[in-house]
């Protein structure tokens, strides 16, 4: 635990979440709140292993902590802490201030009393999401000063400094962070943890309460703060005009991670320039901005994704009515998909200085190599279900699906997978699906999405009678973005016993009249049910409860239980694939005079496969070494 | 000392690629070198394909060029020819010589090929440095300490600014006691698979 232990003023090596985390103990925070997302994750995580920890030494965490039901959850939750005069964070993935966005552009008209500090988590390139939105434009719009860190030093120092800017504009206050930051390891300077208060007191005021004639009065206030805010970007120590070599017309603007690779790209290349490091990036530093640009002749703007530095300066330039050129986006050196790497920007930067680019062309490997796409584990209790799902019903039925693992159940042999727009849109989408088609319809969620907003579209399906199965993938976890407990878990994010909801109480209450609850695990049965729940005219839920064999396995292990592996009777065994092609294993492979075999290291022990063998030829083999 | 050091590590989810990243940057900062280390996490842990960048020196991020690996540590053979592109002729490549076959391949899908290949391709580019690192681990006494094998063969190579024993220290004191000696003994192990 050196993320707590270590001593002020030590230097340790911290993710760049973990330095959020650390930055907001260190700013003394009582109350924070997530809604897990990669990449932002982590930073909560943090929370929830530090007060684990902190509880099992019998002693109490610093901080409240909870993984909210969802994102917009999140946010009231905390921003009520911070009406209260607590300090409090919330996190989440860049597509989670969607869900929140509802609660947050209003809570900018009312304003905080304590420090709130919202981190927004973006994913450039899409490594682990469904779009790269960009949500600096959030700041944008809904008028919220916003911070970039470059390095997790810097993410640390900013998470600080967040809260009290929060506090002297009585604003809430966006970290916008990307994965490389996020996921980003550097050495972070500690300072001494501020201590948190016990209790906050909640003091009335008409202003809270956005009535029309209310919101009336509290947007000119917005622009008001907005423009002190201005202000303190003007005075921030995380904007700064950087010199390089002997800069003459040539001044380069950059932000966020982009800044790390254009200030190595300069000294690589010599160039003599000035560099407009952007750390608090709304509002902008106008003043700052304008000096900058009086000093240049031409300047680069380089930033990830949309170009909104780039198109704030042209607004800029064109104020003060000067004829410095722009070349970023615009001019087509720079692209506003995906992230940028120290290629994309030395290349382009070699381009417009006219020099040699020092990269070669990076060797290609000739041999065609295998890919190593993800997959459903070996034993995951989703792809019984699909297994089964598919064998109820097998030609022309549309399966709209959700974001979690079961995503994975699109890849091949399954491909149980049609349609997919963001977190709780199976549901949704089968209702249209049955309202314009005749087709069939079984959407899939997992049981984190059915609480995080899962549950609104079953009640839209029972009161308007729509025809569809909906299943709900209860495994217990939220698997996908790293096992993180949810409200049908006995123990909350500080590992304290919590109130167990269960799904299918849960549908009942919705007026679901048709409900299946199975352990996928029993294929056969399963099938079966599907098969009843199509028949059904009307909404019908299937509840597939089985637990993630990861986390079943990892408690065997902690009981001292043992896991069985299969292994395939090669003499029973008729070759006819069905467990390799149709039913997809992973820990299945073709030996090479083509016999069918389980691999040992790889099988989780479900057993299923026996099920799925219909020449009975698979069976235990021994416990797993 | 050189300006910067760039190591790429890479292997298959599950090889504790990111943990062996993990200790060289906090062994670099026990040297009181200036480092930046990348990771992936999300999807591709699912048993995907893994890499994790280690910069040290003068340095200001956590990605490297390409062309621009001091050294590519990987835990598995076609890993390291898939980021080749790191490489140029100097660079050294370490790798475990045990294939992870992909599921893609078990299935018939795609085809792995022959690792003699493999390594003859690597060495059109690079500097190779073949190591038994899974029958060494088993030797050590746990197949798990294969990542702590890769970094007693990394260190032999000399292309860390900071001491062996500093990567040790830091070795064990990420590790229970109790595993303090396997831990020990993969990484020497790995030490002299390259410095006979
Ligand atoms: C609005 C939003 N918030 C968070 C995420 C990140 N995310 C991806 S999948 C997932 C939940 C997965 O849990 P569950 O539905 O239980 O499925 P499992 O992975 O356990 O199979 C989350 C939170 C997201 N994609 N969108
Ligand atoms: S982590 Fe769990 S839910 Fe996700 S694919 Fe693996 S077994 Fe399935
Ligand atoms: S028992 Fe069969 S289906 Fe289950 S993990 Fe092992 S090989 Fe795969």
């Amino acid at each position: 635990m050196e993320i707590i232990e270590s001593k002020p003023d030590e230097t340790i090596l911290l993710l760049g979440n973990e330095a959020i985390t650390r930055g907001a103990l260190e700013a003394g925070v009582d109350v924070a709140t997530t809604y897990p997302g990669t990449p932002s994750s982590e930073i909560a995580d943090t929370f929830s292993y530090i007060a684990k920890y902190l509880s099992k030494k019998s002693k109490k965490p610093p901080y409240y902590f909870e993984y909210s039901t969802n994102e917009k959850v999140a946010l009231e939750v905390a921003a009520a802490a911070s009406f209260s005069g607590l300090r409090s964070l919330t996190c989440m993935k860049h597509v989670g201030l969607n869900v929140a966005s509802d609660a947050f552009m209003t809570y900018l008209y009312v304003g905080t009393r304590g420090g709130h500090v919202i981190v927004t988590a973006d994913d450039p390139s899409c490594h682990s999401s469904q779009n790269e939105q960009d949500n600096r434009y959030f700041a944008l719009f809904s008028g919220s000063p916003m911070l970039e860190p470059t390095t997790p030093q810097e993410a640390k120092e900013m998470t600080r400094k967040a809260f009290e800017i929060s506090e002297e504009l009585h604003s809430p206050i966006l970290l916008r962070t990307t994965t490389r930051l996020n996921h980003a390891r550097g050495a972070v300077k500690l300072k001494k943890p501020l201590k948190p208060r016990e209790k906050g007191h909640f003091e009335k005021s008409p202003m809270l309460v956005t009535t029309p004639a209310i919101a009336r009065i509290r947007h000119p206030e917005l622009l008001k703060m907005l423009e002190k805010a201005e202000k303190i970007s003007e005075k921030s120590e995380f904007n700064e005009i950087i010199e390089v070599g002997k800069p003459k017309d040539w001044g380069i603007v950059a932000s966020g991670v982009a800044f790390n690779y254009v200030r190595e790209a300069v000294d690589d290349l010599n160039l003599n320039v000035r560099i407009l490091k952007l750390g608090m990036t709304h509002p902008l530093p106008k003043k700052m901005c304008k000096e900058f640009l009086s000093l240049c002749k031409k300047i680069i703007v380089v930033e990830e994704l949309e170009p909104i530095l780039e198109n704030q300066f042209k607004a800029l330039i064109f104020e003060i009515g000067c004829k410095v050129e722009i070349y970023g986006k615009s001019t087509g050196h720079f692209s506003r998909l995906f992230e940028y790497n120290p290629d994309i920007v030395i290349q382009a930067l070699t381009k417009i200085f006219e020099l040699k680019n020092p990269i070669k062309k990076p060797s290609k490997p000739i041999l065609s190599l295998p890919n190593r796409p993800p997959a459903l584990c070996p034993g995951c209790p989703h792809r019984a279900t699909y297994y089964a799902a598919k064998k109820a019903q097998p030609k022309g039925v549309v399966y709209p699906t959700d974001i979690g693992c079961y995503t994975l159940g699109r890849e091949k042999p399954l491909e149980m997978a049609d349609l997919l727009l963001c977190m709780g849109s199976n549901a949704g989408t089968a209702c249209g699906l049955a309202v314009a088609t005749d087709q069939k319809v079984i959407s899939f969620m997992g049981d984190s999405t059915f609480f995080h907003s899962g549950i609104p579209p079953i009640i839209d399906a029972v009161h308007h009678n729509h025809d569809v199965v909906i299943t709900v993938l209860d495994n217990r976890t939220t698997a996908m973005t790293g096992h993180q407990p949810h409200p049908g878990t006995e123990l909350d994010g500080m590992g304290r016993p919590a109130k167990k909801i269960i799904v299918e109480e849960v549908v009942k209450g919705c007026g679901v009249e048709h409900i299946e609850v199975v352990d996928p695990n029993k294929i056969k049965e399963t099938t079966e049910a599907f098969k009843r729940a199509l028949e059904f005219k009307g909404p019908a839920v299937v509840v597939s409860k089985s637990p993630c064999i990861l986390l079943e396995n990892r408690d065997k292990g902690k009981r001292g239980e043992d896991i069985y592996v299969y292994e395939i009777d090669q003499e029973k065994c008729r070759q006819c694939k069905i467990c390799i092609s149709r039913f997809g294993c992973p820990s299945f492979y073709y030996a090479e005079d083509g016999s069918i075999h389980i691999d040992d290291q790889q099988c989780n022990g479900c057993g299923n496969c026996t099920e799925v063998c219909p020449f009975d030829a698979i069976h235990k083999k021994g416990v797993r070494k | 000392m050189k300006e910067k050091t760039n190591i790429i590590l890479t292997g298959v989810g599950g090889q504790g690629v990111i943990t062996a990243a993990n200790i060289l940057g906090k062994a670099a900062v026990r040297a009181k070198v200036n480092v930046f280390v990348s990771e992936v996490h999300g999807m591709a842990q699912r048993g995907g394909s893994v890499n994790c960048t280690v910069r040290m020196g003068r340095v200001t991020g956590p990605l490297a060029a390409s062309g621009t690996a001091d050294a590519i540590l990987s835990m598995e053979p076609i890993e390291s020819l898939r980021y080749i592109g790191y490489s140029n002729k100097n660079t050294k490549i370490i790798t475990d010589i045990t294939p992870v076959i992909p599921f893609t391949v078990s299935v018939g899908m795609e085809k792995y090929p022959p690792v003699d290949e493999v390594f003859k391709e690597i060495k059109n580019y690079a500097k190779l440095y073949k190591v038994d690192a899974t029958k060494i681990a088993r030797d050590a006494g746990a197949i798990i300490t294969k990542n702590i094998v890769m970094l007693g063969s990394l260190a032999a190579t000399e292309v860390l600014p900071f001491s062996k024993d500093i990567l040790l220290e830091t070795i064990l004191e990420n590790v229970p006691a109790k595993f303090k000696e396997i831990n020990t003994k993969a990484f020497e192990g790995g030490f002299k698979a390259i410095k006979k």
